[in-house]
């Protein structure tokens, strides 16, 4: 009986719960002997020129080993889109949180008394504290650039006369604020150098093999001088793709001091210095007919990329996917990326995606509102339709399949759609001072999207166990439960035989690694391709023992046997038999899937909120959702993987923004001010399923990892703005706090 | 300053600095890293572990204030053949972690919590949690693993 498709408890989570896991910080390998601890000096100030560094003092301090500044460093210069972006600052600090020297001790106690020994004078200099700032130019971070705009893609202007023949035009500047990432483990790495000289490092990243080839590169040796085991990663969500070059800096400064170092940032120093998510502000506007028909849709991104551009993608994959699940005729869209005196912008959770859905999302709530229709009905008005698959966009993305009308249907039967809308008549006839919001967001998501594949590798032991070798690298996905599960069906074996390694560069060479999820998709994809090999090759092999047509036998996967079909009597050989006749006893095969296409995961959400006009409080009630990605292989990670997206995307609409005041001074650098969602602020969630395959890679199945992060924020931004309605209020920007709302109502005279 | 800690049934004494703080005692001292640290400002309770049965942030206690006192840590939770305690079995069970962070933590907090208030509903987990952060499950399935290990029908 087929295992795939059933509810398998994780087999990841034994360790976890008894002994915890073996994080960075907890691995206690001999080559790390000995080790010294490290942190990092960080700039308290948002811009500005160094004007001296004084190590003295702190090298005199107990327990200190080394004090490294970038008068030290003799690495090459490191480049981040169009600009130099320092290991350690030398000249000019442009973000508080940027590394400027780092300080080695015999014991972590001992770190944070001598960094406060280290003597650095700063000249302040204007900050560039968000995007308008930027916009302006009237201070530069890069004045040998010219500007603060550092990329420019998509129309560079936009025609005046787009809009023309309209009957309706909305438009409106919605802001997708900054967020911090801040996976609960925080960053951390421990590298030691080996006799052979060679180095290895135990590092927390979504994937060992770019942390090698990155950290290979940084330092300027070859990659076989180079080695990363990825331990258990306590969570990544984006930022731990791995473009920090705090790294690079310690594996240098292991060589530097002779010693193995370890090193793990603190909470303060990940909100402030690993890269935040997000940040884009995008005017939309819609242009349609009074019948809801929508015409044209036109997108204008700006991105803010931070003190240093490392990614330019997002902005990119943003206006790919500007146009969502509609059958728009017409799409402009142009976006913008400036730099700013603040933390680095990378992928958080949905990278580029949830702040396209974001924008068209809402924008489809005010082109409904304007012509007094049902959001509901405007999304079914446009949708495009299952017959027109594979579809491919204006804004140039081709979409394998999609049930999209179906997916919406679905979540507002599960809702009772109707009937809260009744609900809300009603209670706002009453007056009643809590008011019902509903908001909607259908979404299409593109995973896999970088279009590079995977590495999978098959062995068969001499025991007839099996070892499974991904280049993916799970941290909390139950990647390792889901391909155990896929291979037991196709191979025949049980799953407590299977074991799946991954995450250290020696025995897994080339990979790309977890993001854009991915992993299932093409990761999976390659372990099965793996084992078709490896079936292929067994079959020659059975044929041979069993002196039968290789065509003719059968692999009897209740059995985990071979046999001739319909002759089960004349024998059979079993894995072990056969690993036994197979090249020195083991049968392997070792692949690359490379059919890298993306897919095209969708859904839709439903949030339903009360918002109380006295406080500005909002409190979710419900959420509702509809993610198809697919067939499932397993269900409990599958909705799993929906939960936690769904947590991280209403936290953004309610709560979560990575803030700074007007000089460049993040004002929640700490998780007591980092309003990090907690179990009190969200419902229960209310999944619906459904399953539409893809023909694009040899699973069926798309990306779920990112999806109901895409879809939440914007569900529940747009309930809360339907909530307030009718008593005139037609945007709000997110997080949708109490404040923010008190102050909308306010505006409006109806704050009670 | 030396000191002496019953953790997990096994007495722990080590010379230590007066500063050192429990959860790095637990970690360094005791060997072990099971319970883990998420934050420098108590708010995560990643560090959650039990002293003399009360869930305490680990990293907000100094170890001397331990001293001559009880903790236990997530591998204390099993049973000496290994038998998984009721909320590790429920963890697993309902899915209640992914990454695996925040769980010894998470935990702790659980056994705390139904310690306090066996037969707990949903909205009172959320609550009595609330000093728990998870970045990855929505919170949705450690709810229910909370539900599940107090005997109560999981319906969600
Ligand atoms: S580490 Fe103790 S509460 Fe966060
Ligand atoms: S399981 Fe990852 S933080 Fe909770």
């Amino acid at each position: 009986m087929s295992i795939v498709g059933t509810r398998v408890v994780r087999i990841e989570d034994q360790k976890l719960i008894t002994k915890g896991g073996t994080y960075v910080e907890d691995v206690r390998e001999e080559a790390l002997t000995g080790a010294v601890h490290a942190m990092f000096v960080r700039s308290p100030i948002a811009h500005a020129r160094i004007t001296s560094i004084d190590t003295a003092e702190a090298l005199a301090a107990p327990g200190v080993v080394a004090v490294y500044t970038a008068a030290d460093l003799d690495l090459g210069p490191r480049q981040a889109g169009p600009v130099v972006e320092p290991w350690l600052a030398s000249d000019v600090v442009r973000y508080v949180g940027e590394p400027v020297a780092l300080v080695l001790t015999e014991h972590r106690y001992q770190l944070a008394d001598a960094a406060e020994l280290i003597d650095i004078d700063y000249d302040p200099l204007d900050a560039v504290a968000s995007i308008d700032a930027a916009l302006s130019d009237e201070t530069l971070v890069f004045p040998d650039m010219g500007s603060n705009v550092v990329q420019v893609n998509g129309m560079p202007e936009f025609p005046a006369d787009t809009f023309d023949g309209c009957e309706v035009v909305v438009t409106q500047t919605i802001v997708n604020q900054r967020v911090a990432p801040a996976p609960l483990e925080v960053r951390g790495a421990a590298c030691a150098w080996g006799e052979d000289d060679r180095l290895t490092v135990w590092l927390s990243t979504q994937n060992a093999q770019i942390g090698r080839t990155l950290l290979a590169a940084g330092l300027g040796v070859g990659e076989e001088k180079v080695r990363v085991i990825t331990p258990d990663v306590g969570g990544g969500f984006g930022a731990k793709i791995g473009s920090d070059p705090e790294p690079v800096v310690l594996g240098w400064a292991a060589q530097r001091a002779g010693r193995p170092i370890r090193w793990t940032e603190t909470r303060s120093e990940n909100l402030t210095s690993m890269t935040h998510g997000r940040a884009q502000q995008n005017t939309v506007t819609v242009g349609g007919r009074r019948d809801g028909t929508v015409e044209v849709f036109r997108l204008d991104v700006v991105q803010d990329a931070g003190a240093y551009p490392r990614t330019l993608f997002l902005p990119t994959l943003t206006e790919l996917m500007a146009s969502g699940v509609y059958h728009f005729p017409k799409i402009e869209t142009r976006s913008r990326g400036v730099v700013t005196t603040t933390t680095p912008i990378a992928a958080y959770r949905g990278a580029g995606r949830p702040e396209a859905t974001a924008a068209i999302e809402r924008a489809m709530d005010l082109f409904a509102t304007e012509i007094g229709m049902d959001p509901a009905e405007v999304r079914k008005a446009n949708f495009i339709r299952p017959e027109e698959f594979p579809y491919k966009t204006k804004s140039g993305a081709n979409y394998d399949t999609g049930e999209y009308a179906q997916a919406l249907d679905k979540v507002l039967d599960a809702a009772g759609y109707a009937g809260l809308r009744a609900e809300q008549r009603r209670r706002r006839e009453a007056g009643e001072p809590v008011v019902l919001g509903l908001g909607i967001a259908s979404y299409v998501e593109i995973t896999g999207g970088d279009s590079g594949g995977e590495s999978g590798r098959v062995d068969i032991n001499p025991d007839g166990t099996v070892t499974a070798y991904t280049g993916s690298s799970p941290h909390g996905q139950g990647l390792d439960t889901s391909l155990t599960m896929l291979l037991s069906d196709q191979l025949g074996i049980p799953m407590e035989r299977i074991s799946i390694r991954h995450g250290d560069t020696d025995e897994v060479p080339k990979a790309i690694g977890t993001f854009g999820s991915r992993s299932l998709q093409l990761g999976g994809s390659a372990v099965r391709q793996a084992a078709d090999k490896v079936i292929a090759n067994a079959r020659e092999i059975a044929a041979d023992m069993l002196e039968a047509a290789p065509e003719d036998l059968e692999l009897n996967v209740d059995e985990g046997a071979w046999q001739v079909r319909g002759a089960p009597a004349s024998g059979s050989v079993d894995w072990v038999q056969l690993a036994a006749r197979a090249e020195q006893g083991v049968l392997s095969a070792d692949v690359w899937f490379g059919e890298g296409s993306p897919t095209f995961p969708f859904g839709a959400h439903l949030a339903v909120v009360d918002v109380d006009t006295e406080t500005g409080k909002v409190v979710v009630r419900r959420v509702i959702a509809a993610d198809d990605a697919g067939p499932v292989i397993n269900p409990l990670a599958f909705r799993g993987q929906r939960h936690g997206g769904l947590g991280q995307g209403v936290a953004q609409a309610l709560l979560e923004v990575m803030a700074y005041d007007p000089d460049g001074n993040p004002t929640t650098a700490t998780l007591a001010d980092y309003s990090f969602i907690t179990a009190t602020e969200l419902p229960d969630f209310e999944l619906v399923d459904s399953a539409t395959p893809t023909t694009r890679n040899l699973l069926g199945v798309k990306g779920i990892g990112e999806a109901a992060t895409i879809g939440s924020t914007p569900a529940v931004h747009n309930a809360v703005v339907d909530a307030l309605a009718h008593l005139g209020v037609r945007h709000l920007d997110m997080p949708t706090t109490p404040q923010r709302v008190w102050e909308a109502l306010s505006a409006k005279g109806e704050a009670k | 300053m030396k000191v002496s800690i019953e953790v997990n049934g096994k007495a722990v004494t080590e010379e230590v600095e007066d500063r050192t703080l429990l959860v790095h005692y637990l970690r360094e001292n005791a060997g072990l890293t099971g319970t883990n640290i998420g934050c420098d400002t108590t708010s995560c309770g990643a560090c959650t572990v039990l002293l003399d049965g009360e869930s305490v942030k680990s990293c907000t206690v100094l170890a001397a204030q331990a001293d001559g006192h009880r903790v236990m840590t997530v591998e204390g939770l099993a049973g000496e053949d290994g038998e998984l305690h009721p909320v590790q079995r429920a963890f697993r069970e309902q899915h209640g972690l992914q990454c695996g962070f925040c769980t010894p933590g998470m935990m702790m907090a659980s056994v705390s919590l139904l310690a306090h208030n066996p037969k707990p509903t949903r909205e009172e987990v959320r609550e009595g949690l609330e000093g728990n952060l998870c970045r990855c499950t929505g919170y949705h399935n450690i709810v229910s693993a909370v539900i599940d290990a107090s005997g109560q029908e999981v319906d969600r």
